[in-house]
């Protein structure tokens, strides 16, 4: 999607003209073949002094997407700008064939779970979720039988009486949706859902939310930087660092070939970039890889920490063919493993159990030698 | 991208009253006063008890000569209860005034980003500085009978503000007023406006969101706000004789009517002030959580 937005921008527009008339020409362009278009087609510019958001975004109705990425990225801000409570510098929004780009957040068929929450601290439960129905119009009486209803498929009827600050972090966050259903929007945002809730409630709720996520029928948006809630909830990741639209796809796919560092990190793989001669990969960064893939050009490499084996001296033998010397860097407790952090021509982490990581005697600063068996490893086209 | 978020618990401190949980803490320390004093300098110590003397001296002195056989006659006296009436009734009033206009006012200067807002700022802030003896010719310069706009009220309306109860009230919210909206507006700074943009993406107007969100969070603030403009126009005297004169019954509130009392009838005078002296303490009783425990 991002490609196709980009050539339409690009050859809808002179280069150099005003931005006055890109923008006109571009949003002519977009509006009249999408126009009866179900679900949510958006690119979010949003200018703020030196950083630029700059993401787009399609989705049909049932669609569950996340935006995934690290602080700061700019994920809050396209909710936001979704939302209407951040201006767009540039782009569109359309949900289900309206133009939104100009409607003010009260207008828009839009719902929002805050990341925390943001239940008014002065009314009770229902009234919360009675606030969006009596802003449209329905009287005291329907907006709470309304908003009972709500509050009874989300197992709250016991707390409609309830104010804010009595409820669990878990029914607060089911108030919270509640609230942001009631008025039926056709796109629900969700920022970092989760985020507020501690390990052992967080389980529960995400199970829930997910839930209550396939059963909606409208688009539905969450902002998350927890790679498991996100992979959990949504049916798609859309990956944004420094506020772009690094990598999408399904969770899957994200999870098997990530493309930054980021997102290696996030799903706990090891990755590198290079060129690809046949089995073997050349590092960017100097050293190769051996691979069992057979590829030309730029490529990826992949492999888990758990396939590295680190030994104390130069391990003889043939099959070690991806060797290295390396320095551990740093070690922590990684469920009931050790995580090896480690420097050198290649830097690594590596997983292993805390008995061999006593019997290396590992601590920081050791010097070591690490292998990886190429058919551990993964390459796939960059 | 997350900072908006850190700003709401100190925030829901302030809107709940944070500070109403350290009275028992200040009994504590009031018991242990004396050893506190070891080792504060003298330098500092006696300036400073000559500082506590000199506020609470005079108002001992006041209690001392009270002429408490004759208090009772004195303060049931008609004179004495149309003042105090009379005060009662234009200080609340006033205190309306400022609420109605005010509270819109604090809003504006904390939520909306208007060129010159600094500018507004200091001069809804001058009248808190002004002499209110400056403020009173300013008023009667403004809507006097001939003033810039008294003029147009009194040819178009017939209305005529100086000299009149109405009169009164309008000198007293124009000093009390600064008050409410200082107080309401660091109230108004203090709350999460993301409350605000969760009500507008529920689909309230601004308006509705300011009404049914944003005025209940900040009750507690414009409670204080009205509480202490209230006081501030009951005490009112500059302003309102210039302004509003001296008139029995009309434009005599309490503080004229002690002024004159002390010419003539000094226990008169003395009542008086009690009466004021207790209807003070009473609104610090009723605001000591907000300021006597600010530290």
């Amino acid at each position: 999607m991002t490609d196709i937005d980009k050539t339409a921008h690009d050859t809808g527009t002179e280069p150099g003209a005003g931005s006055a008339t890109e923008s006109a020409a571009g949003s002519a362009a977009d509006t009249a073949p999408r126009s009866d278009r179900e679900g949510l087609d958006a690119r979010l510019v949003v200018d703020r002094g030196r950083f630029r958001l700059d993401v787009s975004l399609t989705a049909a109705p049932g669609d569950v997407i996340a935006l995934l990425g690290p602080n700061g990225a700019g994920k809050t801000t396209a909710l936001r700008a979704l939302a209407g409570l951040t201006p767009l510098t540039q782009g569109h929004l359309q949900l289900d064939g309206a133009e939104l780009d100009r409607t003010p957040p009260e207008s828009r068929p839009v719902g929002v779970v805050f990341q925390d929450y943001l239940l008014f601290p002065h009314l009770t439960a229902l009234d919360n979720v009675a606030f969006g129905p009596r802003c449209h119009g329905a009287g005291k009486a329907e907006a709470r039988a309304q908003a009972a209803e709500w509050l009874k498929r989300m197992d709250l009827a016991a707390h409609a009486d309830a104010k804010p600050r009595r409820l669990s972090g878990g029914q607060a966050q089911r108030v919270a949706l509640a609230r942001a259903l009631a008025n039926r929007p056709r796109l629900l945002l969700l920022d970092e859902p989760l985020a507020a809730l501690d390990a052992r409630t967080r389980l529960d709720v995400r199970a829930q939310l997910r839930r209550h996520l396939a059963d909606f029928e409208a688009v539905a948006v969450l902002v998350t930087h927890d790679p498991l809630d996100a992979m959990v909830l949504a049916d798609r990741l859309v990956v944004i660092e420094e506020g772009h639209v690094v990598q999408e796809g399904t969770p899957a796919d994200i999870a098997r070939h990530p493309r930054t560092d980021y997102i290696a990190h996030l799903v706990g793989l090891n990755l590198y970039k290079g060129e690809a001669e046949g089995h073997v990969v050349r590092l960017d960064a100097g050293p190769e890889i051996t691979t069992t893939e057979d590829l030309t050009g730029p490529v990826f490499v992949t492999f888990p920490p758990a396939a590295v084996t680190l030994y104390r001296d130069r391990p003889t033998g043939a099959s070690a063919r991806n060797l290295w010397p390396c320095e551990v860097a740093g070690l922590e407790t990684h469920g009931d493993q050790i995580r090896v952090a480690l420097t050198g021509t290649l830097p690594l982490t590596a997983d292993l159990t805390t008995a061999s990581a006593a019997e290396l005697g590992l601590r920081t600063g050791a010097r070591i030698w690490a292998t990886v068996k190429a058919t551990q490893t993964h390459a796939y086209p960059a | 991208m997350t900072s908006p978020h850190e700003k709401s618990d100190a925030a829901a401190d302030t809107l709940t009253g944070g500070p109403r949980r350290r009275r028992g803490r200040t009994g504590f320390k009031a018991f242990n006063a004396f050893n506190a004093f070891n080792g504060v300098p003298l330098p500092l110590l006696v300036p400073a008890l000559l500082g506590l003397a000199f506020l609470v001296v005079p108002l001992i002195a006041l209690l001392v000569r009270t002429p408490w056989h004759s208090l009772p006659d004195q303060l049931t006296s008609p004179e004495v209860w149309q003042a105090l009436q009379l005060s009662l009734l234009c200080a609340t009033a006033a205190t309306a005034v400022s609420l109605v206009i005010g509270v819109p006012l604090a809003w504006l200067l904390a939520r909306v980003e208007f060129p010159g807002r600094g500018l507004v700022r200091a001069l809804v802030t001058l009248p808190l500085v002004l002499p209110p003896v400056v403020g009173g010719v300013a008023l009667l310069m403004a809507l006097g009978r001939n003033g810039v706009v008294g003029k147009w009220l009194d040819a178009w309306f017939g209305i005529t503000l100086p000299f009149t109860t109405a009169g009164v009230v309008v000198a007293e919210a124009f000093v009390a007023m600064p008050f409410l909206v200082i107080s309401v507006e660091g109230t108004l700074r203090a709350a999460d406006p993301r409350y605000e943009e969760a009500a507008t993406t529920l689909g309230a107007s601004r308006f509705t969101a300011f009404r049914r969100v944003t005025l209940p969070l900040i009750a507690p603030g414009i409670a204080a706000g009205a509480v202490l403009a209230w006081a501030r126009a009951l005490g009112e005297f500059g302003a309102t004789i210039t302004f509003a004169g001296n008139f029995p019954g009309r434009t005599q509130t309490m503080p004229l009517s002690v002024y004159l009392a002390l010419q003539s009838d000094p226990e008169a005078a003395i009542a008086l002030s009690l009466v004021l002296l207790t209807v003070s303490i009473a609104v610090l009783a009723g605001l000591r959580d907000r300021w006597m425990t600010a530290s």
